[in-house]
């Protein structure tokens, strides 16, 4: 072999052994698949001022579920789980919405600006029940986070008295469907969001602690980390992500309804988190996989609708997806299927292939979760 | 569950030698015992405030029965699981496949009851398997595993059809409406169905080899294997009844409802895991009773029948209530098992 061909070779081994190419490359195979179908599915278009285009929706339909995913991460990346963000996103959505409907002016920003504030409070508050039930009363996470899951929509519809309320307040508006500087402003919203939380876990040690704490907390506990005060406040930033994405949805549909506001979104944050290469057992994290995760279930959604795919096999090729992606990253299941030495190291090669390759064809006739996201 | 590497599964390490209290903590028996006194006390208030409006009539209790025998069999089946260690979040979607997949099949292609009923109970069962196979053997977390079965089945639904199909067969309206007359009240079939199904469960659980694999498993995975027990093959059946039990509530479900629809059920898998944990089942494994689990499921129940009682209380209170009891439940297994630490 010679020697400028061999540097390519170890040069496509490090990209495809980064952990973000094979959710990349599913992301990009996705996207692509609606270029037959709609030639001008890349084009933006600048009308009244506002940018459209399909990767313009895409990234504004999947707003909330990046949020919640990213809150996700964290909490994932303790070794935890967060059952409770689709009855969170309920609760912050019931209670703004209730508060804003009650103002003689719906318009008035400091009202607006106290409604979201009580939400998000709210929300901070079951974040922090969570936190205590986890790490002080050492539940296991998908137990003590079942119970604000369960009771959690019976809140919101308390709050609601069991109705839809529907608002008109420009300035809440603003946050789940408005636009400023010619793109939607959730997209500002998140990407703040995601800016913060990355500069805070990359550029301190947080990140390192939440990762120590997921690996071991005994042994982190026992080198002097407070495992337990990383763990409630991992769970307190999961609520404020759902609290916000809460926000957008209700803003976005002028409505909070407690039944159906963010339902299911837990499944599909989840699922994000996964896709982004991040371990349900915790100790690692990538927050830019997650994202990407996000993104690619947006985007399997309004692939499904651009090609013109029956809506109703949606959740089965859902469930496909989730198998083949699950499968891919158990090493027992590349080794079996693979061979043995295509175990933990190279399967990551030679899964990926298979990845792109089942996700191609079930893309064809891809399905993908509800749209009712926002 | 594996979804947490940190939560300590070790049962008691006390050092100090265990105080009354202690030892009532430390009695398995007491989340059961717990859980009935409140199924009573329920009861009791109940009869006290509502006693002019006919809820001391037998056939109010026995109504529990009849309208949450699917739920039972549902929770009894999540109730395998948990003691195995493991979560079943499938158990809605199957349930409401089946009832879609039945009222298809009879109404639509005209096959016979009894066929369809037997293909639907193969089907959920066959799902159950192939999920516990994914999990046993590829190490893939029983979490997801499920999660994606919940998709798969729910989907599946869609995939038959959209709508709702109501089922005009005789002999379900028949045998719906089948009451069979005990004295004081009377039972439908489904209820007799769950009460036979719990009967059984209680069997195998605490009187056959299997049973003992169940709670063994539960309690320490890496002890059952190192004993010789086919820690596999167990786990594998565990989900296979799960998914059995879950086609019965499904079919018991169409039998209380009469027809099929793609959102029946929805969630149902969360009054399931409610009710086996209301009934003191341990959600690390290892710990619990099926007779806990008729309590859990009666006590559910029952919060739905004095909402109905009081009239003024709105449906989302049964939420909360739920809630809250899952709470108070989860903090008393908490004190049962907590060990010392620093």
């Amino acid at each position: 072999m010679s020697t400028p061909s061999a540097a390519t070779t170890s040069r496509w081994r490090a990209l495809t052994h980064h952990h973000l190419f094979w959710p990349v490359a599913v992301l990009v195979a996705l996207l692509l698949v609606n270029v037959p179908f709609t030639p001008d599915f890349f084009s933006i278009k600048m009308t009244d001022g506002h940018l459209y285009g399909s990767l313009v929706s895409i990234v504004l339909f999947g707003s909330p579920l990046i949020l919640v995913a990213v809150g996700m991460t964290l909490v994932i990346a303790t070794g935890g789980i967060d059952l409770s963000v689709g009855a969170v996103v309920a609760i912050t959505g019931a209670l703004t919405c209730s508060y804003i409907s009650d103002q003689a002016d719906q318009n008035a920003l400091s009202g607006v600006f106290l409604a979201m504030g009580i939400g998000l409070v709210a929300a901070v508050v079951c974040g922090l029940w969570n936190g205590f039930l986890v790490a002080r009363m050492g539940i296991q996470p998908i137990i003590a986070t079942l119970i604000i899951m369960v009771a959690g929509r019976g809140v919101a519809q308390l709050i609601t008295d069991g109705q839809i309320i529907t608002i008109n307040s420009e300035p809440y508006k603003l946050i789940g469907g408005g636009y400023w500087l010619t793109l939607p402003f959730s997209i500002f919203v998140v990407a703040v969001v995601v800016a913060v939380t990355v500069a805070l876990t990359r550029r301190t040690a947080l990140g390192l602690l939440v990762e120590s704490v997921g690996g071991n907390a005994e042994a982190s506990r026992l080198v002097g980390i407070r495992s337990r005060r990383i763990k409630i406040m991992v769970y307190v930033f999961c609520a404020l992500c759902a609290g916000i994405a809460g926000l957008m949805i209700s803003s976005n549909t002028s409505a909070a309804d407690g039944n159906n506001a963010g339902l299911w979104i837990e499944l599909d944050a989840i699922l994000a988190v996964v896709i982004g290469g991040t371990s349900l057992l915790g100790g690692r994290f990538s927050i830019g996989g997650t994202v990407i995760g996000a993104l690619v279930i947006q985007t399997l959604t309004t692939t499904i609708y651009t090609i013109g795919v029956p809506t109703q096999t949606n959740l089965v090729f859902k469930a496909v997806v989730v198998i083949i992606v699950c499968l891919l990253q158990s090493p027992k299941f590349r080794a079996k299927v693979f061979g043995a030495k295509f175990g933990p190291k190279s399967g990551a090669a030679s899964g990926g292939s298979a990845a792109t390759e089942p996700a191609k064809t079930v893309t064809t006739a891809e399905a993908a979760p509800k749209m009712e996201v926002s | 569950m594996s979804a947490t590497t940190q939560t300590p599964t070790a049962p008691d390490s006390r050092t100090t030698p265990p105080s009354k209290l202690a030892t009532l903590l430390g009695d398995r028996r007491l989340p059961v015992l717990v859980t009935a006194t409140l199924f009573l006390a329920m009861y009791i208030a109940g009869l006290s405030r509502y006693q002019n409006y006919g809820f001391g009539e037998p056939q109010v209790f026995l109504n529990l029965f009849i309208d949450n025998g699917y739920l039972l069999v549902a929770a009894v089946g999540a109730t395998f699981v948990i003691l195995s260690g493991g979560i079943d979040l499938s158990v809605g979607s199957v349930i409401g496949f089946t009832t879609m997949f039945t009222a298809w099949m009879v109404e639509r292609q005209g096959v016979p009851l009894l066929l369809a009923v037997l293909l639907a109970l193969g089907v959920g069962a066959f799902g159950g398997f192939l999920m516990g196979y994914v999990i046993q053997n590829f190490e893939i977390q029983p979490f997801i595993v499920t999660l994606a079965g919940l998709f798969l089945f729910r989907g599946l639904c869609l995939v038959i059809t959209e709508e709702s199909i109501s089922i005009s067969d005789s002999s379900v309206s028949s045998l719906a409406q089948t009451r069979v007359s005990l004295g004081l009240g009377e039972l439908s079939i489904g209820a007799i169905a769950a009460l036979v199904v719990i009967a059984v469960a209680f069997y195998v659980l605490h009187y056959t080899r299997f049973g003992r694999r169940v709670y063994a498993i539960g309690g320490n995975e890496q002890s059952a294997m190192l004993m010789g027990l086919p820690q596999g093959r167990t786990k594998i059946a565990v989900y296979t009844v799960s998914g059995f039990c879950s086609a019965l509530a499904g079919l018991l479900f169409m039998l209380y409802i009469q027809s099929g629809d793609p959102l029946h059920a929805v969630g149902m898998e969360l009054d399931a895991i409610a009710a086996t944990v209301i009934g003191g089942t341990l959600l690390t494994g290892g710990s619990g009773y099926v007779i806990g689990t008729l309590f859990g499921v009666l006590v559910l129940g029952l919060i739905k029948s004095i909402i109905q009682f009081e009239g003024t209380l709105s449906s989302w209170w049964t939420k909360i209530a739920t809630g809250v009891l899952l709470c108070a439940f989860i903090l008393i297994q908490r004190a049962m098992t907590t060990r010392k630490q620093t």
